[in-house]
């Protein structure tokens, strides 16, 4: 597999380290309750089929990554930094 | 048997090598098996489980039959295939799976069990007494069982990995394979080629043909100069493509330097890893055994092999030869006999109505039905027209057709495609995304079609690439004639007939399979291991499943194949695991005072990838706890060094660094004034302790945070996360600082005098009190002092820049020794540490939070930080969790022991009563007792209590008393005074 | 006083000939990590221009002007080497003294970029990695900066403990690689 790191270019999954789907960069609030904590931390989306899923380019240029791609197919779509992602609310 | 002025070999270069002792000698450019035909030696092998004699079926990759084990000592390689394996000066080669010599194997008893050993034997025969499974049946059965022998020794060899990158990847060099090459390359793309043997070329080399008017093999010659112009094209031989996987990656084996003797430095094989933007899939076909009785015997082989053996190699692997065909394509095996001067006993062909290529004798609607020679063959018996004859024959060449060699498309998961018209199985289209079948592989059955098609697949690896194809690319004239062929999987008769050589499986076998109810393929395959031998079945797979396919009474397709998994060849264990012997299992990473420690007699003990002094043992002592109960009271009475360098040291800076230190920390950093350390303790968002350490402010806007040595790239990557993808708002800069200083700790009473000895300014309390920091100037050089400790003693960690650490840390051992104390270890700081009851990776081992370390009142309530919602839930919080305690045990020599299990006075020592588990314990000599620390229920609402420690496994019971876990110093006015 | 002795990460350890490739140690001399802040990008490369003549690189390129060079070395994050960085510089930037973490190695010959194939699983061939190229990759299990400043010159750096590590591997495939070519 390869990730298209928005910095480096394509590189090889080896220098990446994934850390579950993307919605773990959508922390709640402080004071948010009991549920909304629980989901976040526990109840991640780990469909079979498109995802969208967080990696660091750790052995590369350190960028965390949001990686669009299929868990059946293998396929990767693309990569956007995920500080943009949070920028772009 | 040679036959003169046939072959690529050079006959003007002997090469002598050993077969079972005996030397043998053949060319250069000959394998172990054309070698040992030339020289008439038919018998190769023993079949695995009847240990059946058996010669080569095949000239290439696929074979079954003969494999053999090659080299000496340590460094031999079993199941090595004498098909593949170039001979050289001084090779030594095996038979293997015998017990005496080859050709009177005392396991061939096996052979008149027959009819016992079928398929499910194992299952049905070793099942009582139950009490046998593990002392009789599975040793003699192992013993039995397996091909080759491993050597069990380490091997010597030393092979290599390596990555390679192109626009295009072609694999296999024959006729598409070069034209796929040639117009891509011409296109403008950087290629690939890798061919499996020495020599691109293919079945051109193995077939009398010609192209454009000339000799296939000088139009091959043309090509790979062509090839060499353009500059594009790099041609990688002996090179076999093992696997295709995601996004155009693929793994190759080269066999670097299998075909000359072993040499320093010189990598036996290579395995790559191939990134290639396109790929054009040009493997070719295997030829299709027929399953008619005793088709096994050393001298039947396929008619394509006898070809191959006859113009690659001048070999002729009989006297007298016959055929036996379904097809147009072997009765070119007769004609190219017949020219080579070889004598030709007949083809028989399974189909009526074929006419003689050439001036042999045919035998229309021909069946084999039967052979005999015990280690060749000599006879055979046929049924033709309603009758039965023999014909004596030592060498029978069989055809029942082609199969495309599919593998490489099936790798991603696709299945192959069959065409009833062609009788074979297809690539399904589109399988691996970049890749194109062309040729052989994808049906293409003639020359000229292989051409074609190698040309088109070049086109449209250049489309794919945005890259034009070049103009006036023509395709070279070949014979263009693919033949007719009839199926025909299997004949009955008397006798055994073989599907899978190499593991033994016959046509009853796969009945029986079918008639017990094994009726899916892929059951089938593991109730006979039909295909799992490690050939993986490439020449009897489809064989099977056609017999399988009549035997359910189903159609092929819906039967279906079985999964076609990397590797398509074996891959040594030695390849794969290339660069990560020794010491290239890990990196090492050497601290600035390794040298000086080993230098000092210490044994060094890995933390992580680094390496760190154990203990530093002293003349007269002769165990490690003499040396560390003398460090821990060389620090508790005057002083000592050690290296802490190894822990982690993360620049943070920024205007926004205080808000982020206090997201990532449970407690304020914000606050800290510039100049002073604080002790910060960091969740996961779990609520669960990720790390410790402490945390000093250099300036307003630059903070230094040290982890610990085991959490360090964690903890990285973690702040990494928060600040790109938590808290992008916040802006600060993140970077490791932990190579860039060497740090020491100085720790003891005399740690001030020791230090006012080499800073350019001396420091008293007033100027750097408990837990201040700040730049200063270490024999002139810059550096940074930190007045905190992890022994509870007046300590300081005084840092400089890497280049000086190794200066530093003689300096200062020499004169804390001069104090009258000296450097210490890992033991003694563990010690040192247990006594004040700080804790490690030990304690925060990833399941214990704040409240069970006892450090619930660092969690501020004044803002939020990660992990604070989930640390706050209410079953983290139960006083019935496992906590934090000290332990020391009842009777001063009582020891404990790390791992052991805490249960309750009087309660059976079982997992239902277990109250909690000891940690971390060491000997302390300033206590004179053993100590420990652990997580207890109610943990400190028991201090005082007695309760059993309990070892299992190194059957340890202690009675243990449950006390605070600062066991000495506990109001810290050492550290502070 | 005494003296603190500085000692270099690779010293006793190179240099290493093989096949007509060599493995020496750069000298020591300054990295500096130059970091900018939020919006700082434009000011710094400016800063940076007028005190050392190299603007900020764009990621995968390394730049040099008499002794100083700039090597991008990751997000938001480049090496300033050779010189000391400018005051002017911590305005605009998080500076962080790199000189001391890293073993920087220097590979060099005909067979380079064959020795460094075995290593990195990154393409370096002319066209893929021209001159003024700098990589963050991976050498073997090693995270790695690589440097190409032109011809068949490239730089490595690894982390400074790593040192001993990094000489062993690249030496095992410098050999192995004058072996293959003898066959």
């Amino acid at each position: 597999m390869q990730i298209p790191c928005p910095i480096c270019g394509a590189r090889d999954l080896r220098e990446f380290t994934p850390k579950g789907h993307a919605s773990y960069l959508d922390r709640p609030a402080e004071d948010a309750d009991a549920q909304a904590w629980n989901d976040y931390l526990h109840l991640r989306e780990n469909p079979a089929g498109d995802t969208r899923e967080l990696w660091y380019h750790g052995a590369g240029c350190g960028a965390w990554l949001v990686v669009e791609r299929n868990t059946v197919t293998h396929a990767v779509k693309g990569a956007t930094l995920a500080r943009e992602m949070r920028d772009a609310g | 048997m040679r036959v003169d002025g046939r072959g690529l070999i050079d006959r003007t270069q002997p090469v002598t090598f050993r077969f079972d002792g005996r030397s043998v000698t053949g060319y250069k450019g000959d394998t172990v098996a054309s070698a040992l035909l030339g020289k008439g030696v038919k018998l190769m092998a023993r079949s695995f489980k009847y240990h059946r004699p058996r010669g080569v079926l095949t000239a290439g990759s696929e074979e079954p039959n003969a494999l053999m084990e090659v080299g000496t000592g340590a460094a031999m390689t079993p199941n090595t295939r004498a098909t593949v394996q170039e001979i050289y000066d001084g090779l030594v080669v095996q038979s293997q799976n015998r017990i005496g010599p080859l050709d009177r194997d005392l396991l061939s008893v096996n052979d008149a069990l027959w009819p016992f050993l079928s398929a499910g034997f194992y299952y049905k025969t070793f099942m009582w007494p139950r009490a046998f499974w593990e002392r009789l049946y599975e040793p003699v059965i192992r013993r039995a069982a397996g091909l080759g022998r491993i050597t069990k020794a380490a091997s010597p060899e030393r092979h290599e990995k390596a990555f390679a990158f192109c626009d295009v990847l072609v694999i296999g060099g024959g006729p598409a394979g070069l034209m796929a090459a040639l117009t891509a390359a011409k296109g403008g793309a950087d290629v690939i080629l890798a061919e499996e043997t020495p020599e691109p070329g293919g079945r051109l080399l193995s077939d009398s043909q010609e192209i454009d008017g000339t000799l296939a093999a000088y139009w091959v010659e043309d090509i790979l100069k062509e090839l060499q112009a353009t500059g594009r094209v790099r041609v990688m031989t002996r090179t076999t493509v093992t696997g295709a996987y995601d996004d155009g990656s693929y793994g190759a084996l080269e066999r670097v330097a299998r075909h000359v003797a072993p040499a320093d430095d010189l990598p036996p094989e290579c395995f790559w890893r191939i990134r290639a933007k396109q790929a054009v899939l040009a493997a070719g076909a295997h030829e299709r055994p027929i399953a008619f009785p005793m088709n096994d015997r050393p001298g039947i082989m396929l008619a394509g092999a006898v070809r191959t053996y006859l113009n690659r190699y001048g070999v002729a692997p009989g006297r007298n030869v016959t055929i036996f065909a379904t097809n147009d394509d072997a009765h070119r095996t007769a004609v190219e006999l017949l020219d080579a001067g070889v004598k030709v006993a007949a083809v028989i062909d399974s189909r009526t109505g074929v006419t003689a290529q050439g001036d042999y004798r045919l035998i229309e609607g021909g069946q084999v039905i039967g052979t005999k020679g015990r280690q060749g063959l000599s006879q055979i018996t046929y049924r033709a027209g309603g009758s039965t004859d023999t014909l004596i024959t030592d060498c029978l060449g069989m055809s029942g057709g082609w199969n495309p060699v599919v593998h490489l498309t099936c790798h991603l998961g696709a299945r192959p495609v069959w065409d009833a018209e062609a009788k074979m199985f297809l690539p399904a289209p589109g399988a691996v995304p970049g890749m194109t079948p062309a040729g052989a592989c994808n049906g293409a059955m003639s020359t000229a079609a292989c051409l074609r098609e190698g040309q088109e697949a070049g086109k449209a690896a250049l489309k794919a690439l945005g890259l034009r194809a070049p103009r006036g690319l023509s395709v070279p004239e070949a014979e263009d004639d693919p033949g007719r062929a009839q199926a025909l999987w299997h004949i009955e008769g008397k006798g055994r007939a073989w599907l899978d050589f190499a593991n033994d499986v016959t046509t009853k076998d796969v009945k029986l399979a079918a008639a017990e109810g094994y009726a899916s393929v892929e059951h089938m395959k593991r109730y006979t291991t039909q295909g799992m031998a490690p050939d993986q079945g490439k020449s009897s797979n489809i064989n099977a499943l056609a017999l399988l396919a009549d035997a359910t009474g189903r159609g092929i397709p819906e039967t279906g194949t079985t999964t076609y998994r990397p590797p398509f060849i074996p891959v040594t264990m030695g390849a794969m695991g290339a660069f990560a012997e020794g010491h290239g299992f890990a990196p090492e990473r050497r601290t600035t005072s390794d040298a000086a420690a080993r230098a000092r007699g210490a044994p060094m003990i890995e933390a992580g990838l680094w390496f760190r002094p154990s203990y530093f043992p002293a003349p007269g002592e002769t165990t490690w706890r003499e040396a560390c109960d003398r460090e821990v009271a060389m620090v508790r009475s005057a002083v000592g060094v050690v290296d802490v360098s190894t822990l982690g040291k993360i620049d943070i800076q920024g205007p926004d660094a205080g808000a982020f230190l206090d997201f990532v920390y449970t407690n304020m950093f914000s606050t800290l004034p510039v100049g002073r350390a604080r002790y910060g303790l960091m969740l996961r968002e779990d609520g669960h302790v990720m790390d410790d350490g402490t945390t000093a402010r250099l300036g307003q806007h630059h903070y230094v945070m040290t982890t610990t040595t085991a959490a360090a790239g964690q903890v990285m990557a973690h702040l990494e996360f928060v600040s790109q993808g938590l808290r992008p708002d916040l802006d600060v800069r993140i970077i490791s600082a932990t190579e860039q200083w060497a740090q020491f700790s100085v720790a003891g009473r005399l740690a001030r005098a020791l230090l006012n000895g080499i800073l350019d300014q001396p420091i008293d309390d007033e100027s750097f009190p408990f837990m201040a920091c700040g730049a200063v100037k270490v024999h002139g050089v810059n550096g940074r002092l930190f007045r905190i400790s992890f022994s509870g003693e007046h300590a300081y960690e005084i840092a400089v820049p890497s280049r000086y650490g190794d200066a530093l840390y003689r300096d200062l051992v020499a004169r804390a020794e001069a104090l009258g104390g000296g450097a210490y270890g890992m033991e003694a700081l563990n010690v040192l540490r247990i006594e004040k009851g700080f804790i490690t990776h030990s304690e925060i081992h990833g399941r214990v939070t704040a409240y069970d370390i006892g450090m619930q009142r660092m969690l501020s309530a004044k803002k939020d930080f990660v992990g604070k919602a989930a640390a706050a839930r209410p079953g983290l919080l139960e006083p019935g969790r496992e906590r934090l305690v000290g332990l020391r045990p009842v009777e001063a020599e009582g020891r404990l022991t790390a791992g052991a299990r805490l249960f309750k006075d009087g309660d059976p020592h079982t997992r239902v009563h277990d109250q909690g588990y000891v940690t971390s314990v060491g000997y302390s000599p300033t206590l004179g007792h053993m100590i420990g620390l652990g997580f207890l229920r109610h943990g400190p609402e028991c201090e005082g209590h007695e309760i059993e420690m309990v070892d299992h496994l190194r059957k340890v019971k202690t009675r243990v008393e449950v006390v605070n876990p600062v066991f000495f110093d506990p109001d810290g006015g050492r550290a502070r005074g | 006083m005494a003296e603190l002795i500085a000692k270099s990460p690779a010293r006793g350890l190179t240099p290493v000939e093989a096949g007509g490739v060599t493995l020496t140690e750069a000298p020591m001399g300054p990295i500096w990590a130059v970091m900018p802040y939020r919006g700082k990008g434009a000011a710094l490369s400016a800063a940076l221009e007028a005190a050392h003549g190299l603007g900020f690189p764009a990621p995968g390129l390394l730049a040099e002007t008499g002794d100083a060079r700039i090597a991008w070395s990751g997000l938001d994050q480049a090496f300033l080497m050779g010189v000391m960085p400018d005051r002017a510089l911590a305005a605009h930037a998080a500076l962080t003294d790199q000189s001391d973490a890293w073993t920087h190695l220097v590979l060099e010959g005909a067979a380079v970029r064959d020795v460094l194939a075995r290593w990195m699983p990154v393409e370096l061939s002319p066209s893929a990695c021209p001159p003024g190229s700098a990589r963050r990759s991976l050498v073997g299990h090693m995270t790695a900066l690589v440097l190409h400043p032109g011809g068949d010159r490239f730089e490595i750096l690894v982390f400074r403990s790593m040192a001993a590590t990094a000489i062993h591997e690249l030496t095992r495939s410098m050999r192995a690689v004058a072996a293959r070519r003898e066959l």
